[in-house]
């Protein structure tokens, strides 16, 4: 590895406290090692690292982000792939957690644990567990729900709906939180406890779709045993951590020229528009095929997976989740952005009851829906608009949301089975993502842009849930 | 009747006639239009597509224009226009980016007449030119323009705004090639129709979208635009550069904005979001809507006025499903409502008033104001127009000029900067001040003083038997005295300074005998007091009673006060911050026989009567004669509120520190609270920063107390590229060197760091300490002349 770069140097920095913490701690009996290598178990530490000693901009925020939190978690890490993006998000972040706010901060990081365990993201429940004791939090409340303020506990229903079903949440709901005489929440911490609840939801995404690996100082990621070969899994040492490249993967070969159909078609597409007018008919019906579909797109080896208790118990009914639903098919019913926009109604309800963040949020979704460096894999000068739209477009119809202005066809004409696989993993039920699903899709592509990506996916679902709630919250104040 | 609404002029009210009414439509609107003659109104929206003919009692459905089995997209509208000239024909904006045309007179059921799919996106916007029958300009979120003519089956050209989602485009009235459009970035942009290369010119209107804009329709270079960070703003086009007119803050993002016909500086606004009235600004007056609207229970989505040149009837469509015929004389006026009364101090104390002239004619004695009428215009003449049944404020303004000498506030500097507030024995203060206020020639303040010594601190004359007693005993101070000077050299600022004069005071009174000094300080006292020397020799007598007397006596009640005192004065040597009486510590056996109880010491900021009690307790427990200080204490809380009433809030916060818990629980916390804030504010109106600053710090309150603690945050420019700093730590994230190293050392400063305000450079405290006494010259060698005071 190489020490010149600074955040390879913060990096080994954070290991080299810990360490000491631990050395000082036992007396040098006990030596914690990272479990992991690196900050993602889906992308090779090298080029992780790699990305800041070229870009002064990244090196800069993560110098920022360091001495703000004293910390450089391994999300902002890989999310160093995209500097302009990662400013942005540690701006919101910050603000959500640190700044001016309706919320206590020990509320603000219990309600990232609730939504963070809603998807067993153990990171994120472990980080913000730390944050929550720092802030003062009282430690009997991490028991479990029910041992934190009935507040608290009556966001749980919340939660459980945006994090599964978002679509099913009314303007009852949002009544409830606000009409409980003394638990009652203010229009103004409903906002906050909502952007706090989607942004971990979807944060937690991130943290599976990149497969994240545990901060060294929480739980599970650190090991007191001695380094062997036994450490390692067999995959690892074959699909990079510095051995084998990615790209010569023999399978990769075989796939060769999916970018270049990719591409082909996106220009198909761009050309063919006006011969082949569809009826209107026939999109609405594309619309509902893609909708219908991806309940019926499998998520992952259907195992059933449960969690562990030491998360459960952040939240209620474990067994509710976005796979109830898809089984029994049920019914999504359609939400037409043109009649709720984020543009034009979302934000200015934010922004009354929570200034500046509505602005911050904004400014991300625009940062993440527009980010392109107008390259696909090894192609340069690539309009990448179309696809960027479909993925975004694709998610948000698996929530229910429709664009009237587009056409579905397009989905599946530019995103692949393996792709919409990981895409529906990620976004509804992201504990069940698998490595191998991160490498199955897209195998030609650098990992920049599958975090790329994951930015994408992240964002869209966000705005899917806040519009949902957005919308709630305005047919209960109309 | 068709033919009188052509008119072009001005109508009466007679040619168009109706009422405030309403009807209810089977889906929420988007848009509405209203046909050139002003008898007819089309509605659309996702749902809705309808015209409705305008009766004199109420809205009959004409036309239902969705037909057909399956319904299509293109019915879904996200805007309508019906043509100005030609009556039969109507363009819609669909939401999957059709543009439509109908032609109302064809036969068949459906009047869909052209359909253009060109736009990628939902389509915002459709417009008709004016004066042009064939050509209609749309605005799509996809970011592009499109002119059509009718009679071509495509676009005649597209414009590009190189920025993002078109939101409104609107041919200008009078100028026949010129169109505005503005855009989701805040831009506003003007273009030519023939030249569809680039705009003609662009600015930015508004912090967000721009979501509508409007020409004047009298004025051929005013627009108004109004967007989504709630305001709604007028430009004069005319210039070279486009000039903001009038600006116009609303409660809520502005989805449309359209001109009322016949009233130059009258808009209509509505909202798309939260606030669901809608209202007629006056643009002159923009605090407070002219008329409001507010029958809509849900957001309203399109509105539009009749007929082009009449101002009375505004339509409107909402979310709700209603589609309202507002009449202007019955809208609800906010300024009838408004409270038309207006203060304000000017600069030298002249107090302005401006009310209802009715309630100040009857008044004599008014003179008129020589400046005649400079003043904004619109409070003072408005032209009668008697179409509006709307009773313009006409308000008297008085002036009330204060001769400058009277006004002088020069007494309240003065007296904030001398008054002693703590630092020494409460008699002393009181003396100082007395003197203060008699030098600055106001005697009832000065005996008011005087009086409060008598009072409250006649026994304190007593405390000097129990001070030798103490300070006999005080084996550790001088240890906590020397940890204090050093603490000192490296203390901070004026705080510093302050515990420095402490230190010092109390030195003194260490070394010196305490017999003397205390002696003479007794014999001051008395003989100024004359008349309560009898008791204090009185109580001298008694001085070698028992103690335990004291003891049940006084400190079952008043154990709880006693402990306040001493923790804080341990607290202040160490700790500036957390300077809060209000800290609860318990080191009640310390009082008898404590060696941080220095007389002086205790009394640095509020020493109360109750413990120069229990000082002199010790050894005369007797004092039964004498009136206990808490029988003044109802008497010297109205004295308070009467200084604080007349406005001399100065004095009442003043003998409010020094008194300190001597009077403190007989107030209540707000009225404390409020006269601090009073008193701090006027402080620093005067910029006497240091007095605030002292006064936050001696305050028992904690709401002001904290006053201290917010906002410490101090932004700096880093030293070498003089841009500022943005990172948390040393280094400047621009060059890329430290920023704060000291000019001695060389070594990053981490920690107090003093820097000249002339040349920037600076250092340790010490260091530089050291070096400015023996050099005046900076020791970065910049060459400038430091001061270090």
């Amino acid at each position: 590895h190489n020490r010149a770069s600074p955040s390879a140097f913060l990096w080994y920095l954070k290991c080299m406290f810990f360490l000491f913490f631990f050395v000082v701690q036992d007396l040098g009996v006990r030596i914690p090692r990272p479990l992991g290598n690196g900050p993602s178990r889906f992308i090779p530490e090298k080029e992780i690292l790699q990305i800041s000693k070229v870009d002064a901009r990244t090196q800069s925020i993560f110098e920022d982000a360091f001495a703000a939190l004293g910390r450089l978690d391994n999300i902002s890490l890989v999310m160093g792939f995209h500097p302009q993006y990662l400013g942005s998000f540690l701006r919101t972040q910050h603000y959500l957690l640190q700044m001016d706010g309706p919320l206590s901060l020990h509320y603000r990081h219990y309600i990232g644990i609730m939504a963070a365990a809603r998807h067993q993201c153990s990171y994120l429940v472990n980080l913000h567990v730390n944050d929550f004791l720092q802030v003062g939090g009282d430690p009997k409340w991490l028991n479990g729900l029910d041992e934190a303020p009935q507040k608290l506990q009556q966001l749980g229903e919340l939660n459980k709906i945006l994090a599964h079903r978002p679509w099913l949440l009314t303007k009852e709901h949002i009544e409830c939180l606000l009409k409980a005489e003394e638990h009652s929440w203010s229009l103004a911490e409903l906002i906050h406890a909502v952007v706090l609840l989607t942004h971990y939801h979807s944060l937690a995404s991130f943290t599976f779709g990149c497969g994240i690996t545990p901060e060294i100082h929480c739980d599970g990621g650190h090991t007191f045993r001695p380094p062997s070969l036994s450490q390692y899994c067999v995959c690892d040492i074959a699909n990079g951590n510095g051995h084998a490249n990615h790209h010569d993967d023999p399978l990769g070969n075989q796939m060769c020229g999916e970018v270049e159909v990719l591409m082909e078609r996106m220009k198909q597409l761009q050309e063919c528009r006006d011969d082949e007018e569809a009826s209107q008919e026939e999109m609405a019906t594309r619309f509902e095929r893609e909708k219908t579909e991806s309940m019926l797109v499998a998520t992952a080896e259907d195992e059933e997976c449960v969690p562990s208790r030491d998360i459960s118990r952040h939240f209620e009914d474990p067994s509710y989740g976005y796979k109830d639903f898809s089984r029994r098919g049920e019914h999504v019913p359609t939400f037409r952005v043109q009649d709720y926009s984020w543009e034009d109604h979302g934000f200015s309800l934010v922004n009354r009851l929570y200034p500046d963040v509505g602005q911050m949020l904004d400014e991300k979704f625009q940062m993440a829906y527009n980010l392109t460096y107008n390259t696909m894999a090894t192609h340069k000068d690539v309009d990448t608009s179309m696809l960027r739209r479909a993925i975004w477009n694709y998610i948000h119809c698996m929530f229910g949301i429709r664009y009237d202005d587009y056409d579905y066809g397009e989905i599946n004409q530019l995103l692949d089975r393996s792709f919409k696989i990981y895409i529906k993993t990620m976004v509804c039920s992201p504990e069940k993502t698998t490595k191998r699903m991160y490498e199955s899709f897209w195998r030609q592509f650098q990992h920049s842009e599958k975090v790329h990506v994951n930015l994408l996916l992240m964002e869209a679902r966000m705005q899917a849930e806040l519009l949902y709630a957005l919308r709630a919250i305005t047919r209960y104040m109309t | 009747m068709e033919k009188m609404s052509r008119v072009t002029t001005a109508l009466g009210s007679s040619a168009i006639s109706g009422r405030t009414m309403f009807c209810h439509l089977d889906a929420p609107a988007n848009a509405i239009s209203v046909c050139r003659d002003a008898t007819q109104v089309v509605v659309a929206g996702r749902n809705i597509f309808k015209i409705y003919a305008l009766e004199e009692e109420q809205f009959v459905e004409k036309l239902n224009l969705r037909v057909g089995r399956k319904p299509s997209l293109n019915f879904s509208c996200a805007d309508v226009m019906w043509h100005q000239m030609e009556e039969n024909l109507l363009a819609t904006a669909a939401t999957n980016g059709a543009v439509v045309t109908w032609n109302l007179g064809k036969p068949s059921r459906n009047k869909q007449d052209q359909l253009f799919t060109e736009h990628k996106r939902t389509v915002n916007k459709v417009c008709f030119h004016p004066t042009e029958v064939y050509m209609l300009l749309s605005g799509s979120q996809d970011g592009f323009m499109k002119c059509f003519d009718l009679r071509k089956k495509e676009s005649v050209s597209t414009f590009s705004g190189q920025s993002e989602s078109v939101r409104d485009v609107q041919f200008s009235m009078k100028d026949y090639f010129t169109f505005a459009a503005s855009f989701e970035n805040g831009n506003v942009q003007l273009w030519d129709i023939r030249r569809p290369d680039r705009y003609e010119r662009m600015f930015t209107a508004h912090t967000g979208p721009v979501f509508c804009c409007d020409w004047h329709p009298d004025d051929r270079g005013w627009l108004a635009t109004g967007g989504r960070d709630k305001m709604v703003k007028v430009w004069d086009m005319t210039t070279n550069r486009a000039k903001e007119i009038y600006c116009v803050q609303t409660i809520a993002s502005v989805a449309r904005v359209k001109w009322r016909p016949e009233r130059k500086f009258h808009l209509a606004t509505c909202s798309m979001m939260v606030d669901h009235n809608i209202y007629v600004w006056d643009v002159r007056r923009p605090f407070i809507p002219f008329a409001t609207f507010e029958e809509h229970k849900d957001v309203t989505t399109g509105i539009v006025w009749r007929h082009q040149h009449d101002p009375h009837f505004l339509l409107s469509g909402s979310k709700d499903s209603t589609l309202y015929q507002h009449m202007f004389k019955d809208a609800t006026r906010p300024v009838d409502k408004a409270n038309p009364e207006g203060l304000c101090f000017g600069l030298f104390g002249d107090l302005a008033f401006a009310a209802k002239e009715s309630l100040i004619s009857s008044d004599a004695n008014r003179k008129p104001y020589p400046g005649g009428d400079r003043r904004y215009p619109i409070f003072f003449f408005k032209k009668p127009d008697p179409t509006e049944q709307f009773a313009h404020v006409s308000s008297a303004l008085s002036v009330f000029e204060t001769d400058l000498d009277s006004n002088r506030m020069d007494w309240f500097v003065k007296t904030a900067q001398l008054y002693l507030l703590c630092g020494k024995p409460f008699a002393e203060l009181c003396d100082h001040n007395a003197k203060v206020a008699q030098e600055l020639k106001r005697p009832q303040v000065s005996t008011t003083w005087t009086m409060l010594r008598i009072m409250f601190s006649d026994p304190a004359n007593l405390t000097m038997p129990g001070l030798n007693h103490n300070l006999s005993k005080l084996g550790t101070l001088p240890l906590m005295n020397s940890f204090n000077m050093k603490e000192m050299s490296s203390g901070m600022g004026t705080e510093s300074r302050l515990e420095r004069s402490k230190g010092e005071s109390r030195q003194d009174n260490i070394h010196l005998e305490p017999g003397n000094s205390h002696a003479s300080n007794n014999n001051e006292e008395n003989e100024e007091t004359e008349g309560s020397e009898g008791q204090a020799e009185y109580m001298f007598c008694d001085a070698e009673l028992d103690d335990d007397d004291l003891y049940s006596m006084e400190n079952d009640n008043q154990a709880e006060e006693q402990e306040y005192m001493l923790p804080q004065e341990a607290f202040q040597l160490r700790h500036e911050i957390i300077d809060n009486p209000s800290a609860p510590e318990h080191l009640q056996q310390d009082k008898a026989d404590s060696p941080h109880v220095s007389g002086n010491e205790a009394e640095v900021t509020c020493l109360t009567p109750i413990e120069s009690f229990s000082l002199i307790s010790i050894s005369q427990p007797l004092f039964s004669p004498h009136l206990p200080a808490s029988f003044f204490c109802p008497i010297v809380r109205e004295m308070l509120s009467y200084y604080a009433e007349q406005g001399d809030v100065q004095m009442a916060v003043s003998v409010l520190i020094v008194l300190g818990d001597r009077i403190r629980k007989e107030i209540d916390d707000l009225t404390q609270e409020h006269w601090y804030m009073s008193y701090i504010d006027l402080l620093q109106r005067f910029e006497l920063w240091n007095v605030s600053n002292e006064v936050i710090k001696l305050s028992t309150c904690s709401a002001i107390t904290c006053l201290n603690q917010a906002s410490t945050t101090l932004h700096i420019n880093c030293s070498n590229c003089k841009r500022p700093m943005s990172n948390k730590g040393w280094i400047c994230d621009r060059c890329h060197q430290c920023a704060s190293v000291c000019a001695v050392c060389h070594h990053v400063v981490k920690g107090l760091f003093v820097w000249c305000q002339g040349c920037s450079h600076g250092g340790h405290l010490e260091h530089i300490m050291n070096w400015l006494k023996s050099s005046t010259h900076c020791p970065a060698g910049c060459g400038h002349l430091c001061e270090y005071t």
